[in-house]
C-alpha cells in the first residue's frame, strides 16, 4: 500500500519547481517570437518580390498559356530555392531542435496549402481552366502564409489576408490582368512586407 | 505500479530520515550556483533572442524584450562585460546602428541555464 505523501511539504522547492517551468516557458516563447521574424528572412522575401516582377514581365510577353505557365514554374523554382536557401542559412546556425522549432512549425503548415495549389494547377490547366490559376495560387498561397505565421509576429499573418484578397479579387478579374495581379501579390506584396521586416525586426 | 513505486519512494525517504532538509540543501545549492547574470528576466530575453538569430539589431531586441532604450542598453552592456554578447556599431546611412550577436560563452551559460532549470523541475518531481 502506498503511504500518504508527507501533507507538509516544505514551500520552497515548489516554488522553485514552478519558477524554473515558468523560466522555460519564457525561453521557449520568447525564442519561437524572435525565430519566427526570420524563419524566412526580410531581405530573402525582398529578394523574392523582385525576381516576382521579373517573372510577371516575362510571362505577359508569351503568347501560349504553355510558355506563361513555364515563366511562372521557373519562378516557382527560383522562389523555393531562394526561400529555402535563407531559412536553411537561418536554420543551420541555430542547430539545437529546440532553436529551430518555428521554422520546422512554419513549413510544417505552409506546405500542405501551397501543395494543393499545385495539384489545382495541373487540374485546371488540363481542364482548360488555365484563367483560373493566378487567383488559385494567390489564394492558396494566402493560406500557407497566414496559417504558417499565425503565430509569428502580426506582419506575416496579415501579408497572407492581403495575398487571400487579392486572389478573391482575382477570380473575379479578366484573364489579361492575371500578371499584374501576380506581380502585384508575389512582387510587391513581398517586397514591401519583406522591407518591413527587415527593417523592423532585424533581418 | 504507481503507487508501488510511491511506497518505494516512502520507504526510501523514511530511511534518509531527513528528505526535506536534504531537498531544501539540493535547491540551496543549485540557487548559488545560478547564473545571475542570465537569471534575470531582460538578460533572459536578450539572451533567447539572440540564440535564434544571428544577429538583431538595437531596435528588434527593444520589442522583443519589452524594455526601454536605457533599460536596454544597461542589460546589454552587462551581458557584453561577460563577453556573453558581442556588439558592432556602424552607420546606416547617417542613423547609427548597434548590432547584437551571441558569443559561443553566451550560447553555452543559455545550455548551462536550461540544464539546470531541467534539473531543477526533474528534482522537485522526483523529491
Amino acid at each position: 500500500m502506498s503511504l500518504p505523501e508527507p501533507v507538509h511539504r516544505p514551500n520552497p522547492p515548489v516554488a522553485i519547481d514552478d519558477h524554473a517551468r515558468e523560466n522555460l516557458r519564457f525561453i521557449r516563447e520568447t525564442m519561437e517570437r524572435a525565430g519566427s521574424f526570420t524563419a524566412v528572412p526580410g531581405w530573402g522575401g525582398m529578394a523574392l518580390g523582385i525576381t516576382a516582377l521579373g517573372a510577371a514581365f516575362v510571362a505577359a510577353q508569351q503568347s501560349t498559356r504553355a510558355e506563361w505557365l513555364v515563366v511562372w514554374l521557373i519562378e516557382a523554382a527560383i522562389a523555393i530555392a531562394i526561400a529555402g536557401w535563407s531559412t536553411l542559412v537561418k536554420a543551420r546556425r541555430a542547430h539545437d531542435s529546440l532553436l529551430s522549432g518555428p521554422a520546422r512549425k512554419f513549413a510544417l503548415s505552409f506546405a500542405p496549402p501551397v501543395f494543393a495549389g499545385g495539384i489545382l494547377t495541373y487540374v485546371l490547366f488540363h481542364a482548360g481552366l488555365s484563367s483560373a490559376v493566378p487567383a488559385t495560387w494567390l489564394l492558396l498561397y494566402g493560406t500557407g502564409v497566414m496559417t504558417g505565421g499565425a503565430f509569428s509576429i502580426r506582419v506575416v499573418p496579415f501579408m497572407g489576408l492581403c495575398f487571400i484578397v487579392l486572389g478573391t479579387v482575382a477570380f473575379f478579374c479578366p484573364a489579361s490582368w492575371s500578371d499584374v495581379l501576380l506581380g502585384i501579390g508575389f512582387g510587391g506584396f513581398h517586397i514591401v512586407f519583406g522591407a518591413i521586416i527587415a527593417r523592423n525586426y532585424g533581418g | 505500479m504507481a503507487a508501488k513505486s510511491a511506497a518505494a519512494r516512502a520507504s526510501q525517504e523514511r530511511a534518509s530520515h531527513d528528505n526535506g532538509s536534504v531537498r531544501t540543501h539540493g535547491a540551496e545549492e543549485s540557487a548559488r550556483n545560478l547564473d545571475r547574470l542570465i537569471h534575470e528576466r531582460t538578460r533572459l530575453g536578450i539572451v533567447s533572442a539572440l540564440a535564434v538569430n544571428t544577429t538583431l539589431s538595437f531596435n528588434a531586441l527593444k520589442k522583443l524584450v519589452g524594455a526601454t532604450d536605457g533599460n536596454l542598453s544597461v542589460h546589454a552592456r552587462k551581458l557584453e562585460d561577460a563577453s556573453y554578447v558581442s556588439c558592432t556599431k556602424s552607420f546606416a546611412g547617417r542613423l547609427p546602428k548597434t548590432e547584437y550577436r551571441l558569443s559561443a560563452a553566451g550560447r553555452k551559460a543559455l545550455e548551462r541555464y536550461l540544464d539546470h532549470m531541467e534539473a531543477l523541475i526533474h528534482a522537485t518531481r522526483e523529491g
